[in-house]
């Protein structure tokens, strides 16, 4: 069977001898008999490189749900934007895909450039002076804000509004347990956060802009909150809105997450994304993961080198700000390509164009029996739900059948009850997004066809 | 014993450079006005942003991004790439990261539009293709660690860790305990402790014996009911495997702590001896490691944690799980919930599957042989050049100390990495684990040839010889690499994080 491994038979034999062994086998000779696997690994034998191709063209294949075959209205935290040739080709070039984590500045400098280009363009987007290499994903970048919020203002009560993605807070309720930080739910009342309830002390405020069900929220009366409760604000942003929206750091916020797979990265089925991580400078030593700063050689030439390391895992051990080691800093060089191929103009142009399609989907809609928009007053971006009145779990099933992913169905990202839907929303909750790719005429076909497949 | 040694390979060295010229940052590449994107006719009506979204939510100002031309902007990061080292380019005998080759197929299945183009929130009916592929690599990871079940949202090691503290968690808090304690030999990775800390335990530190395995003896007498469990990495890092696992295994549990597998190591152990079988409970699998999925200069990974069934009703959830003729979401019953936004890092899920479907069970045995040979060959073939930490047959990697050089000669581990770079191969790891002085940590890996561990050798063979006669061409290293050893101190002093915050901006 053919496999990466060079050694020819004479070489192992010959490798065995300098080491004054007879058989591989002898090797292990150190791992104790009685624990030692017996008769092998129950797996099916290997097979070859165009054989596993066809087996993943088929499971492939499998996959109904694909862009090329359905058009793509999903979006809830996942999105289907351009992804240009010029990106996919330059993040894919194998010195970028294959190297290592930067550890040894003198050979790494195109990924610590990279990174360093990608920090600047983040924390302009963001509105903030500092942004680390990245992490996992949008959901653990807010974690490890919240961590972050809670170190600095020294306690451990955060608020969460309703309006962040469901997914998200989830995975900031699962981590809470061990780190111990109690955890209130701000809820949305059509289709906005309401914090009137929250008073007293408080380490961190979470919102999210624009929410879940696409709303837009008043960061202005967040950060007022914040200023009264002694909280940090965070800001759980989508990146891809900065092309129209105020930055959340021009609203005050002390850290501002997002995912950013909406630059460069393809749905992927959920991942690898890119947790994005801003803040504010006087909170840079608490900063989670890496960060690469601009130095010199010894010869006084310009170089990169992650910084501020005495932060880390690796050095500080259990007194770290965060575990962070791997990232994803693929990621980070796909999102560094496709913003530098936007340019200024290309981001405006992109958010335009969201809000532009999305408008459009929302008149061509129009106020049917069977589908129509649960907030019509709220404002949005390119996220917007959509009541229907048969199930939208229903609904996505037979939009399928008419060629289209229709959208996320709320209950499929909320575990129970959410306070955020009225109980006879929470199952006919749509979640419908149009980007910058869909066309006038998919939009009134899916318009129409969303009206029919709504029915009871 | 006299030898003859074989031909030296292939090394990065050869590769050619253009010079040593910085590279401008693309905002010093921009010119106002210039642009590369190009988006889809789509015929929707243009609409003024103040008709669509109320002004008071609208920016002043716009945000400001490189403006290039495609020409530029391909020139660019194709320069970038060229001061990057890579496995593509040469060996990186870097302990505990396990760089070996990556096979270029896996790539090809990742970006398959079936699997790359594929929405997670669309629902499990559209998406079978995508589960089965779960399923199947769940299975498969249980029957390599000799586990009853798996989640696969990890996207990273540290996360896995975290993840498998948090089920211990739950495992002890369903039975009514309340336990403040995690063990951590002092050869463990950073990540160890700190996850401890997030998992909101405390560390307690046992060290090791003068072999360089756990101390027995210490390890009991820290042991008690307190103890929520241990966190080993098998063969440790030092490259040597725990003999008295069974052991340790035994008096963990019989305070009812659990074992945790620190999965970094696992390239040296495949179809010979699994975590299971050693007695372990929970076990998280670096796949950018073991499973060859590319490291993509410091992500994305994944870190799926595989449990045994007495922790399955804890796991993440939802998970991917075959129920009658096809395949749907199930969350676990007491599950601690999501540690990911979606399904963990689904396109290395998908790469480390046709990895294993490659191999099989004989072809992973196979990988662990070969890692295993590589290693201790170098480790014998090095052993008259440098002093080995600890020197008995090692696993998948090999600890050298320099102290010598350090106390004879004032030449560092570093310096000789930083020296090996000119020779043309990555730096080994050095300065860890942190109980070895002067440590220099090499993992061959087993996609390396015999060649090329002859060119390694040779290389650090004609570096143990100028660090007697030209110790300063040693500090002065590495001077072939884009930049030359860079001040370290003086980016943590001035502090410039962006391009915005350099001085002249």
């Amino acid at each position: 069977m053919a496999d990466y491994m060079p050694h020819t038979r004479e070489e192992v034999e010959q490798m065995l001898a300098f080491l004054g062994l007879s058989t591989e086998a002898e090797l292990f000779d150190v791992v104790p008999e009685a624990i030692r696997l017996a008769g092998g690994l129950n797996l099916a034998p290997g097979i070859t490189e165009p054989d596993v191709l066809d087996r993943f063209e088929q499971r492939a294949a499998n996959n109904r749900a694909r862009a090329d075959q359905l058009v793509c209205f999903a979006g809830a935290g996942a999105y289907d934007h351009e992804l240009p040739p010029v990106v996919k080709m330059l993040g894919s070039r194998s010195e970028f895909v294959t190297a290592y984590t930067p550890y040894q500045p003198e050979i790494a400098q195109g990924v610590l450039q990279a990174i360093f280009e990608f920090q600047t363009m983040t924390a302009r987007i963001f509105g903030l002076p500092v942004a680390n290499a990245s992490l996992y994903d949008g959901a653990t970048a807010l974690v490890e804000a919240v961590n972050l919020a809670v170190a600095s203002a020294k306690n451990s009560r955060v608020v969460l509004s309703s309006g962040v993605h469901p997914h998200w807070r989830q995975v900031v309720e699962t981590f809470a347990v061990g780190t111990g930080h109690e955890i209130e739910v701000a809820p949305l009342v059509d289709g906005r956060t309401d914090f009137s309830a929250i008073d007293g002390p408080c380490g961190a405020i979470v919102v999210a802009q624009p929410n879940y069900l696409g709303g837009l929220e008043h960061l202005d009366q967040v950060r007022a909150l914040c200023d009264r409760t002694g909280a940090l604000m965070i800001v759980a942003a989508d990146p891809v809105a900065s092309g129209l929206l105020k930055t959340p750091g021009s609203y005050g916020a002390d850290v501002v997450v997002g995912e950013g797979q909406g630059f460069g990265t393809a749905l992927s089925f959920g991942g690898p994304y890119l947790g994005l991580f801003a803040c504010t400078l006087p909170q840079i030593r608490r900063l989670p993961g890496r960060i690469v700063g601009e130095t010199v050689d010894t010869t006084g030439t310009k170089a990169y080198v992650t910084t501020l390391r005495t932060r880390e895992q690796d050095i500080r051990r259990e007194k770290a700000t965060s575990n962070v080691c791997t990232n994803q800093t693929l990621m980070a060089v796909a999102a560094a390509i496709q913003l530098s191929w936007l340019g200024t103009a290309g981001l405006t142009d992109l958010a335009l164009r969201c809000a532009q399609g999305t408008r459009y989907f929302i008149d061509q809609l129009g106020a049917g029996p069977n589908a129509s928009v649960l907030h019509p007053n709220l404002p949005v971006f390119r996220d917007v739900a959509i009541r229907t009145a048969a199930p939208a779990s229903v609904v996505i099933e037979r939009m399928a059948d008419e060629g289209f992913l229709a959208g996320i169905a709320a209950s499929a990202l909320l575990r129970g009850s959410d306070p955020s839907l009225s109980p006879s929303d929470h199952d006919h909750t749509l979640l419908v997004s149009v980007t910058e790719r869909r066309t006038a005429e998919q939009i009134d076909r899916f318009a129409a066809a969303l009206e029919k497949a709504g029915q009871k | 014993m006299t030898m003859t040694h074989p031909a030296a390979g292939g090394k990065a060295s050869s590769a050619p450079l253009m010079g040593r010229a910085a590279e401008p940052t693309i905002f010093e590449l921009s010119q106002p006005g210039r642009s590369s994107f190009q988006f889809r006719t789509t015929g929707v009506p243009p609409r003024p942003a103040g008709d669509l979204i109320p002004s008071e939510f609208l920016a002043d100002d716009v945000v400001e991004l490189a403006e290039v031309s495609e020409r530029d902007l391909v020139a660019h990061f194709t320069r970038l790439s060229h001061r990057q080292f890579s496995v593509d380019l040469g060996a990186y005998p870097l302990g505990s990261c396990t760089m070996k080759y990556n096979p270029k197929v896996c790539d090809t299945i990742a970006s398959l539009p079936g699997l790359a183009g594929v929405h997670p929130g669309a629902p499990a009916s559209l998406t079978q293709g995508w589960l089965e592929i779960m399923v199947s690599l769940e299975a498969a990871l249980c029957e390599v660690t000799g586990m009853a079940s798996a989640t696969l949202q990890p996207a990273a090691g540290a996360a896995g860790e975290l993840t498998g503290l948090l089920l211990m968690r739950a495992y002890h808090a369903a039975r009514g305990e309340d336990r403040r304690r995690i063990i951590i030999p002092d050869s463990a990775h950073g990540t160890n402790p700190a996850s401890v800390t997030l998992g909101g335990y405390d560390v307690t530190t046992v060290p090791s014996d003068d072999r360089g395995c756990v101390d027995l003896a210490a390890l009991k007498a820290v042991l008690d009911t307190d103890v929520a469990g241990i966190m080993l990495t098998n063969p440790n890092t030092l490259g040597l495997f725990e003999e008295d696992i069974a052991e340790i295994a035994a008096a963990v549990h019989d305070v009812g702590g659990l074992l945790y597998y620190d999965g970094a190591n696992l390239n040296a152990i495949l179809g010979v001896v699994r975590p299971g079988d050693m007695g372990f409970d929970i076990v998280h699998m670096n796949l950018h490691k073991t499973f060859a999925t590319p490291h993509g200069g410091g992500g994305p990974g994944a870190g799926p944690v595989a449990v045994s069934s007495r922790l399955t009703e804890f796991l993440p959830g939802p998970r991917a799980t075959k129920v009658g003729d096809h395949y749907d979401w199930v969350t676990p019953p007491s599950s601690i919930g999501r540690v990911h936004g979606w399904h963990g890092n689904a396109l290395v899920l998908a790469r480390a599957l046709a990895y294993i479907e490659i191999h099989g069970g004989d072809g992973l045995r196979k990988v662990s042989e070969r890692a295993v040979l590589n290693a201790n060959w170098i480790r014998q073939r090095l052993s008259t050049v440098f002093d080995v930490a600890f020197d008995r047959p090692c696993m998948h990697e090999v600890v050298l100390s320099l102290t010598t050089l350090r106390k004879d000669h004032g030449i560092k581990a570093i310096d000789v990495a930083k020296r090996l770079m000119e020779e043309g191969f990555h730096a080994p790891t050095v300065y860890f684990p942190l109980i070895v002085d002067e440590a220099l940590m090499i993992e061959p890996t087993e996609t390396e040839s015999l060649q090329t561990l002859e060119a390694l050798a040779q290389a650090f063979e004609l570096i143990a010889a100028e660090a007697l006669s030209d110790p300063d061409s040693l500090h002065a290293a590495p001077r072939t690499s884009p930049v030359g050893r860079v001040d370290e101190a003086l980016a943590a002093r001035q502090l410039i994080q962006t391009f915005d915050a350099r001085p002249q901006h």
